[in-house]
């Protein structure tokens, strides 16, 4: 039972003729495509240009907080770009970005499936993101809003005169778009599997998706009602929310994180498919447990829609709903924790290589680990009172969602660039950008727990002069931090023209997908793949490997 | 060392290493607690961390492909994963329920504690003492001594949070939070407002000053405005005609009040209920939500009419009044002109309360 590996030669490697890429030119083959492939190469554009948006507010409230008396902004810009950083990067970056680039690409080629169910509705969930986005942008053209990302009635409803109604729409419309990929990717997952691709025999990626899919329809209309609810009571008074007209501004709580704590899987179950993928080629080895990974993302789909009321601790809610909640998110951490451990114990008897993707996946394993135990000091009531609405959870949430999500995105994205482009990036400058963002993040985002328990609350634009020194450490991390984006955005493009030819399979990946040509053809398969193994079966892989793999030329 | 780096940066260095603080101050009975569990949540987070971290780096030098160059194909092993998810498991229960017990300490006040009003509003903290003092984004209290704020805000979410105390608590618009705490150490102590509530909300910060008893005491006397709550409730009583209906007299119209908080009353559902500060709260805003059995619900909502600080003195003086005596005494005095008994001061049935008193 032991694999050796011999990768290919990338010297001889060929461009194939033709591909998705080439098969047909010019703006309206791709804005009327209906390719999930270049779907997602639109997705991955609309999220970059979003999440440079984003970034860029971080960048200022980095700036901001340098110094304690708010000297850079003015109290109420400060207040919208917060805000509006919170919008971007999680309802136009986070939650759209794995499932959407990813996953439109990766989904059909790993199940062996031409396109997605339905390619239509696929390009028609794109216009509607961007869409929801183009209203994003133009909100925060016209003025911006300043109610954070979490809409807090009553403030959201009766106490600002910002573009509250449009922050509001573009996301509602955009929500559409989540539950449209969503349900395109159930569907697909269920009907069009390759003969003999086993619910068992997928990879473990696809495991992740379908529990996110399955959030995204279940999930996402209550934020649309949620938001439709705001809107409605800020236009005609409706009073749902208002305790003045017998409504309840907790409602909206409930409401809000009904949506919101599922999203928070949203974005982090995606990565944990990549990384479960990533793992397995670089250790040569088989997912330890595979069972057990696939259940703990089905069960981490599951559990996150009991755990929302934990938002609100300390606000009101009975003591006795407060324990049941506070038990359930100690239940759904045991899913995370299981998967970590499955990861780790899959690097045993591997025989690991150190490329970007994997230094991407040893640093989403540290940072998620860092960020998913700070979860449980979050989840335990009394730590909570003390800990809620201050850096602390600033800190957690960033540990997870862009200390794991972003980390498992960068290994994906590099892992398959050479599928999605057919070139490599530069391994070297991968590597440098790997560790840079590991540093920059822990230097950003460490001190922010320290501040935390000092009882630093969120969103102060001014603080008081004793917080400075964390502070400025912090903004100095998130230097390092811009560093390690900037830089992948920079060689991903150069590589685009320059990068070193990749051939189908560099990685001597085991999965369907890097079975067939790169950059893919426009069909996929040139016929419908027989599945005959079970996922990472790397002595599968290397007898195949003795036979030529098939392009076509 | 400091001419290689910029001077700006080592007046950082040095300010950071001298006052380096990574706790707040332990200041109340529950803060040795809260830093427990915390202390708790560090060292299992610590072994968390480091059982990973050394799989992870020693696999990675162990198993490189360098030295390693064949990998074993290895399927999974039941016991040690059932061994990974119960270790986790059982540590995160003891967090649960210490967390959980720390919880319901924090939230469910001792019946003596000496009870304050807080109000937020868009973007300060007014605080309201029984005794009449009234304070703005400034708390006094003795140490020593439990102390119960009942928050409520005027506008949006607040939250009112004493890191020195590790307490916090969100006050809401429309119904009252409670939260209490003793302090132990007097000083100073930040107070924030933690919930984002529109442009000033990192402005919305103040003090809070833990006092010796005698301090508290000299100080008490000295902030006093004159009128107790109580006081301040009888005249509001008084002026919005509340006496015309709740007195003692056969033919009146509402409930007679006289110690009715804390008790149990039938509605008109045929539910029982305890009157307590919510209740009565409610019941002035939108009288038909709780109806009391045996009474005509003719009573007009007091919706608009009445701010919350009104709200807080009816309430502090519903709490404290224990006979008719005084409100069957205006009726008589100046049948169908309630409203100027309001100007009568003095008086002994509702006594200005001495701060740190609290009727039951």
């Amino acid at each position: 039972m032991s694999t050796s590996v011999s990768l290919p030669d990338q010297s001889t490697a060929r461009l194939p003729k033709v591909s998705y890429l080439n098969k047909e030119y010019g703006l309206k083959s791709w804005l009327l495509t209906k390719d999930h492939k270049r779907i997602a190469i639109m997705y991955l554009l609309g999220t970059t240009f979003f999440f440079c948006i984003g970034g860029a507010m971080a960048a200022l409230i980095r700036l901001q907080l340098l110094t304690p008396y708010g000297d850079l902004l003015a109290a109420d810009t400060y207040n919208k770009v917060f805000s509006a950083h919170g919008l971007i990067m999680v309802f136009f970056f986070l939650v759209p970005v794995a499932p959407a680039v990813l996953g439109n690409f990766l989904i059909p080629l790993m199940i062996g499936a031409r396109d997605v169910a339905f390619p239509r509705i696929n390009l028609f969930s794109w216009y509607l993101f961007m869409t929801g986005g183009c209203i994003e942008v133009c909100m925060l053209v016209f003025g911006g809003v300043d109610t954070g990302w979490t809409f807090t009635t009553p403030l959201s409803t009766h106490f600002l005169n910002t573009q509250v109604v449009a922050a509001a729409m573009g996301i509602f419309v955009a929500g559409f778009s989540s539950i449209l990929t969503g349900l395109n990717f159930i569907v697909t997952i269920h009907r069009m599997r390759a003969p003999g691709m086993t619910w068992f025999r997928l990879p473990l990626f696809i495991w992740s998706y379908y529990a996110t899919s399955v959030i995204f329809v279940l999930a996402t209309p209550v934020i649309a009602i949620a938001l439709a609810l705001v809107m409605l009571e800020r236009v005609i008074g409706i009073g749902v929310f208002d305790p003045r007209m017998g409504g309840d501004p907790l409602l909206f709580q409930h409401l809000f994180w009904f949506y919101s704590h599922p999203a928070v899987y949203v974005m982090i179950l995606p990565g944990m498919g990549i990384i479960s993928e990533v793992v397995a080629c670089f250790c040569r080895k088989r997912v330890f447990g595979y069972t057990a990974v696939a259940f703990s993302s089905v069960a981490i789909g599951v559990f996150s829609f009991f755990v929302w009321a934990h938002h609100m601790f300390i606000m009101g809610i009975s003591n006795y709903s407060a324990l049941v909640f506070s038990l359930m998110t100690m239940l759904v951490a045991v899913p995370s924790a299981i998967k970590i451990f499955n990861w780790s114990a899959t690097m045993y008897k591997g025989s690991i290589s150190f490329d970007t993707p994997m230094l991407y996946t040893l640093g989403f394993i540290g940072l998620f680990t860092i960020g998913g135990l700070t979860g449980v000091f979050l989840a335990s009531l009394g730590m909570d009172i003390h800990l809620t609405e201050t850096y602390f959870v600033v800190a957690h949430f960033h540990y997870v969602m862009v200390g794991g999500m972003v980390s498992a995105l960068m290994a994906g994205l590099h892992f398959w660039w050479p599928k999605i482009t057919g070139r490599m990036y530069p391994e070297s400058l991968g590597r440098v950008a790997a560790i840079i963002l590991f540093m920059g993040f822990n230097l950003t985002f460490f001190p922010q727990f320290i501040l935390g328990y000092l009882g630093m609350p969120r969103r102060y634009w001014a603080y008081p002069p004793e917080f400075q020194a964390l502070n400025v450490l912090s903004s100095a991390g998130a230097t390092v931090l811009a560093i390690g984006y900037l830089l992948p955005i920079c060689y991903f493009i150069w590589s685009l023209k320059y990068g070193k030819i990749a051939g189908s399979n560099p990685w001597q990946a085991a999965g369907l997908e890097w079975q067939v040509q790169s950059p893919p053809l426009t069909e996929n398969f040139e016929q419908t793949p027989i599945v005959t193994h079970e996922a990472y079966d790397y002595e599968w892989l290397a007898n195949q490997t003795r036979n030529e793999v098939p392009t076509v030329g | 060392m400091q001419h290689f780096i910029s001077p700006v940066l080592w007046q950082f260095l040095v300010k950071w290493l001298t006052h380096f603080a990574l706790f707040p101050p332990e200041a109340s009975s529950i803060a040795p607690y809260a830093d427990g569990l915390y202390f708790f949540l560090i060292f299992i987070s610590l072994i968390g961390v480091g059982a990973v971290a050394f799989l992870v780096i020693f696999f990675s030098i162990r198993y490189r492909q360098s030295r390693h160059p064949v990998a074993v194909q290895i399927e999974g092993s039941t016991l040690l994963e059932a061994t990974w998810t119960i270790i986790p498991l059982i540590l995160f229960m003891i967090v649960f329920v210490w967390g959980a017990l720390l919880y319901f300490r924090i939230y469910s006040p001792p019946p003596n504690a000496m009870n304050v009003y807080v109000v937020g509003k868009q973007w300060m903290w007014k605080v309201e003492h029984p005794g009449g003092q009234h304070e703005i984004n400034a708390l006094h209290i003795p140490i020593n001594e439990p102390i119960q704020l009942t928050l409520i805000s005027q506008d949006v979410f607040h939250s009112f949070s004493v890191p020195a105390f590790r307490v916090k608590r969100e006050a809401i618009p429309g119904r009252y939070t409670t939260v209490w705490f003793e302090a132990t150490r007097p000083g100073v102590y930040h107070l924030f407002c933690t919930q984002y509530c529109g442009t000033l909300h990192s402005q919305m910060i103040g003090w809070v000053y833990a006092m010796k008893p005698d301090d508290y005491q000299a100080w008490a006397a000295g902030s006093t405005s004159g009128h107790s709550l109580a006081q301040n409730g009888e005249r509001l009583f008084a002026s919005l005609g509340c006496n015309s209906c709740h007195n003692s007299t056969p033919n009146a119209h509402g409930p007679n009040l006289a110690n009715v908080y804390g008790s149990h009353v039938q509605l008109a559902n045929g539910q029982f209920t305890t009157v307590d500060d919510a209740f009565l709260r409610d019941t002035i805003l939108n009288p038909t939500l709780h109806q009391v059995a045996g009474y005509a619900p003719i009573m007009p909502t007091y919706q608009g009419q009445v701010s919350e600080d009104g709200l807080i003195d009816l309430v502090e003086y519903i709490k404290g009044l224990n006979s008719n005596y005084r409100i069957d005494q205006t009726i008589d005095n100046s049948a169908g002109q309630p409203v100027q008994t309001g100007a009568t001061p003095g008086g002994t049935s509702a006594p200005p309360l001495a701060p740190g008193t609290v009727k039951p």
